[in-house]
């Protein structure tokens, strides 16, 4: 009895089922919903102001926040005692692709499933940290050079094959995430400097071996676009264009130049920042990046309020993950970095990413709402 | 195995995890401000050149094509007209796949290998987006066939334009010429900033000489375009100003009566108004379409034209050079009179041929029966039954220098300065032409053979009409001029105070000479003075062909036609006041008696009876006004 009622205190503070039957955070559902609202406005102007992409879109919202509502009903234990076997299938449909994916505009991303596609990687996105959260998660902190190289290995085995598929932007984002999880573990410095510099070593490699030329390309388009104004240099001329011509405040809604009369390429999927940036202005994107930071630390909120090991790195992984979706989005329409197809989250159009990202965020509404206690082991 | 059982503190683990957390929380931050700072250099530091771009990107300077002027006839009847016309455009930036389209294209409307490859030359200097024309001249099906199709052809588009029109087809083709597109050897003279709004530019005729006029100033629009090229709105517009309106002296039904009266035959007629120098016809035969070059003449069409032994294309009014034969012999009469040389009593016997001083050839008299013109030839019997011998004997004495230096007054050997491009100045043989042209010294056979229009000298039929004009005029300096008005204002031709000074007495011989050649019983234009009812004076002209320096040659199973002699007329009537001057010759008539002087009366007649139904309407409103003034006055 005593030993319940002390659960019962600790319990009130977090997300006891009574008074969480939903298990949602308001707070991160709030944000989520004001994110999702803006997405949408900027997706109509980007789309030449018609509602077939916005209809489209706010579908599949619709189905994300009933995807977060299921995930966010399975406990948190549930997601780490099956992690291994999540993992697994996610190996399996990568390797599938590789051997008969579906080609699309020269990279082969996807599985037909006979009544639809999908993409392997996206479950990736999710599984992969899942994979080493549980895996540090039984295990010693700060972890030990075994468990660090099985942690790479872990997150590197899936990346290589979506590099290869090529899909450089899910591959960072895979590799990411699993990295966030490990350094959120308590990797050691040493381990940090190591993957630092190995990293460093590896540029020549990957570069000569491993990148394609189009992936090269990108890389040289970046640092001189105007070399190939027609070409590869077209997409980062005009986004570049479309952002500084909407100054401080912006020509308006709709009333983009650039995006309205078609000199921005992609405006409604990987470039829709530059809409954004051209419509609403500094002032635009300095409120979407608070409210992503916002967002990521409820996140982060969540994470250290986490009653395991695997919530907390779980949770932490999620929030950085969705922070380098923004990151490397940005960077690259401003031209900071190569263009390796990343869509800005929740704004970008596209089913794929949306559905993944409330997978994510239904995880961490699960682990928002686990009942709080002390967790004793035997 | 018992260390990797998971036994873990969970307090180390939250402070690790804490810690690390706000690690990234701050990495994160210092990454948003990398962010913040590139958005902040673009929008705030470098706002205005991104400005400029993307203002550069959207808005472009559209080029608005004037109108062309319009060209009238003396009685406002239109000669040259713009009707719009379609044509068929790529932009092949907005092509998914130009060869493709072009298939497309080809299988739907007639495409020649000529508009294919004159496309790919423009492509070639083409600007992103630029529509390039590929097929000009849509017929009403083709245009409505490629609206129909137009879902399949993305990247082409029909567009209209007024294109030069000429109603009369081929009356005014060697007045008015006829526009072409602009030619790389074009391009480098002309002003391109001109030419922004067409591809058109007078290349002949009225078309070349008034280009400036008639072409107008282009118009431009600033609009905003879309990346693939179309026109979302315009933004501004500054209007193009229409080119200049001409008005013409020609009569466009005289044109039409010398051009039929030419039918069949190789020819020029110009005729000119005596008083101002207006051109009041002026053909060359045969003639061909103006259009057919506006419209992009086919190679077939062209080869034709230009491989006819008949030559259409030859402007033979202006260009055509050939001895004038008898109808300089009242110039050369009257220059011998003017200068002393002989006086109007002066008369010869005429053997039929003419010996010179230790030469033992004679010169035989081309206009005689065996026998000559017997005795007693003064110098109006000379004139009116064309007496050779008569002209070789007064030439030899008047000598080339006279002859030479005097013609000149008359328009002879030198350009007559029409308002048209490419006029022949003929020759006019003098000692100096021969040394530099021939290289020899001039001698007194040359006098005697220019003295009946032969050997070195040459005419153009518009020389002979300002000729004509002059000699009618009394020695007025009439300048031939095309253009009456220019957009309804005259204008004044330059006053010529300047005249021929010449006794009047041998003005009036020499109309009287003339006179006869057409109304005497021996006048050897007799044969037009049936029912006239005014006088006309004339003097007909016979030319040998061996003589025509064109860079042309004859065709060899025509060699026999083709070598008679050219028929050559001159004239103005009414011969008491000349209101109208004739030149004209018929290539291979043989005698301008009988083969150009008719002509001559036909473009007469109707000119004179114009004229006076003219002065008869005149009169009739003068009347009434002038009952109602005076009822006023009472």
């Amino acid at each position: 009895m005593y030993q319940d009622d002390f659960v019962r205190r600790l319990d009130t503070k977090g997300g006891d089922r009574r008074h969480n039957p939903f298990h949602i955070d308001i707070t991160l559902l709030m944000i989520l919903l004001v994110l999702c609202t803006v997405g949408l406005f900027v997706l109509y102007s980007a789309s030449e102001q018609s509602l077939f992409y916005v209809k489209r879109q706010a579908t599949f919202m619709l189905a994300g926040f009933s995807g977060m509502l299921i995930v966010a009903q399975f406990p948190v234990r549930f997601w780490e005692r099956w992690a291994t076997f999540f993992y697994g299938m996610a190996l399996l449909a990568l390797l599938a692709v590789l051997a008969f994916g579906v080609e699309a505009k020269g990279a082969t991303r996807w599985l037909n499933l006979g009544f639809t596609r999908f993409q392997p990687s996206e479950i990736a996105k999710i599984a992969v940290p899942m994979m080493v959260s549980a895996y540090l998660g039984r295990h010693y902190i700060p972890p030990t050079f075994k468990h660090v190289v099985g942690a790479l290995l872990m997150v590197g085995i899936p990346a290589l094959m979506i590099v290869k598929q090529p899909d450089l932007g899910t591959a960072i984002l895979v590799f990411t995430s699993g990295f966030f999880v490990l350094f959120l573990a308590g990797l050691r410095k040493r381990y940090l400097i190591g993957s630092f510099l190995g990293g460093l070593a590896t540029a020549p490699i990957l570069w000569l071996y491993v990148m394609r030329d189009y992936q090269k390309q990108r890389v040289l388009t970046l640092l001189s676009p105007e070399d190939d104004k027609f070409g590869a240099g077209w997409n980062i001329i005009q986004s570049t264009t479309a952002i500084g011509s909407g100054g401080f405040t912006g020509k308006g809604w709709t009333q983009g130049t650039q995006s309205q009369l078609n000199f921005l390429p992609e405006s409604h999927t990987d470039f829709i920042i530059a809409v954004l940036a051209e419509e609403f202005g500094l002032i635009g994107v300095t409120i979407l990046c608070v409210l992503y930071l916002i967002f990521i630390g409820q996140c982060m909120i969540i994470a250290l309020n986490a009653q395991s090991q695997f919530g907390r790195l779980m949770a932490g992984s999620i929030g950085l993950t969705f922070f380098i979706y923004m990151f490397v989005n940005m960077c690259m329409v401003s031209g900071l970095l190569p263009v390796v197809g990343v869509p800005l989250p929740l704004i970008s159009y596209g089913g794929s990413s949306i559905v993944t990202l409330f997978f994510g965020f239904g995880i961490i509404m699960a682990i928002s709402s686990e009942p709080k206690h002390i967790r004793t082991r035997p | 195995m018992l260390k990797d059982v998971a036994i873990s503190d969970p307090q180390k683990e939250r402070k690790v995890f804490a810690l690390r957390l706000v690690i990234a929380y701050v990495g994160l931050l210092a990454l948003t401000s990398i962010i913040l700072f590139r958005y902040f250099d673009l929008q705030i530091i470098r706002h205005q050149d991104y400005v400029t771009n993307s203002n550069k990107n959207r808005i472009h300077i559209r080029s608005v094509a004037p109108v062309r002027g319009l060209i009238y006839d003396r009685h406002g009847q239109l000669i040259a007209d713009n009707r719009p016309t379609f044509t068929l455009n790529i932009i092949a930036d907005s092509a998914k796949n130009v060869g493709q389209l072009l298939a497309t294209l080809g299988s739907l409307v007639t495409i020649s290998e000529r508009d294919l490859s004159r496309f790919e030359k423009r492509a070639k200097r083409g600007k992103p987006f630029e529509s390039i024309p590929l097929k000009y001249n849509l017929t009403e099906q083709e245009r409505a066939i490629l609206a129909v199709n137009s879902h399949l052809l993305s990247g082409a588009e029909v567009s209209a334009q007024l294109m030069r029109f000429y109603p009369r087809e081929d009356l005014f083709a060697h007045v008015i010429g006829y526009m072409g597109r602009i030619d790389e050897r074009e391009i480098k003279t002309i002003d391109a900033d001109d030419y922004r709004g067409t591809d058109f530019i007078g290349k002949i005729g009225l078309e070349k000489f008034y280009e400036k006029s008639l072409l107008g100033t282009v118009g431009t629009k600033q609009v905003e375009t879309n990346a693939r090229g179309r026109v979302m709105r315009v933004l501004g517009k500054k209007g193009a100003v229409p080119g200049d309106n001409l008005s013409l002296y020609i009569d466009s039904r005289l044109q039409k009566i010398a051009l039929d009266a030419l039918q069949g035959e190789r020819g020029a007629l110009v005729a000119m108004d005596v008083k101002t120098g207006g051109i009041l016809s002026m053909v060359s035969a045969p003639s061909y379409d103006s259009n057919l070059f506006t419209s992009g003449i086919s190679q077939k069409q062209y080869d034709k034209l230009l491989n006819s032994p008949d030559r259409p294309l030859f402007n033979r009014a202006l260009r055509g050079q050939y001895p004038p034969g008898s109808t300089i012999k009242p110039l050369f009469g009257l220059i011998g009179l003017h200068n002393n040389i002989f006086d109007l009593d002066y008369a010869i016997n005429d053997p039929g041929y003419f010996f010179m001083e230790g030469i033992k050839r004679p010169w035989r008299d081309h206009n005689s029966e065996q026998g000559g013109h017997g005795k007693g030839v003064d110098l109006a019997k000379a004139i009116i039954e064309s007496c050779d011998v008569f002209f070789y004997t007064v030439g030899v004495k008047t000598g080339i220098d006279l002859l030479s230096e005097q013609s000149a007054k008359f328009g002879l050997g030198q350009v007559t300065g029409i308002d048209l491009p490419g006029e022949r100045r003929g020759i006019m043989p003098s000692r100096d032409w021969k040394k530099t042209h021939r290289h020899q010294d001039w001698f007194d056979g040359d006098t005697i053979n220019t003295s009946i229009g032969q050997g070195f000298m040459l005419t153009t039929p518009l020389q002979l009409a300002v000729m004509s004009a002059r000699i009618a005029s009394r020695g007025k300096l009439v300048k031939p001029r095309l253009v009456k008005a220019i957009n309804g204002e005259t204008v004044s031709p330059a006053p010529d105070a300047e005249k021929i000074n010449i006794d009047n007495r041998h003005w009036d011989y020499i109309h009287e000479a003339m006179t006869d050649v057409v109304h005497s019983a021996r006048g050897t234009g007799r044969g037009i003075n049936k029912n006239l009812t005014y006088k006309i004076a004339g003097k007909t002209g016979t030319a040998q062909v061996i003589s025509i320096n064109e860079e042309e040659e004859y065709d060899s199973s025509k060699i026999d036609k083709r070598k008679w002699d050219h028929a050559l007329f001159i004239a103005f009537a009414p011969a008491d006041d000349p209101a109208i001057a004739i030149g004209l010759i018929v290539e291979n008539g043989e005698h301008g008696s009988l083969t150009a002087a008719p002509i001559a009366r036909k473009v007469i007649d109707a000119y004179l009876s114009d004229l006076d139904r003219q002065n008869q309407q005149a009169a009739n409103l003068a009347t009434p006004q002038l009952l109602a003034a005076q009822a006023e006055i009472n």
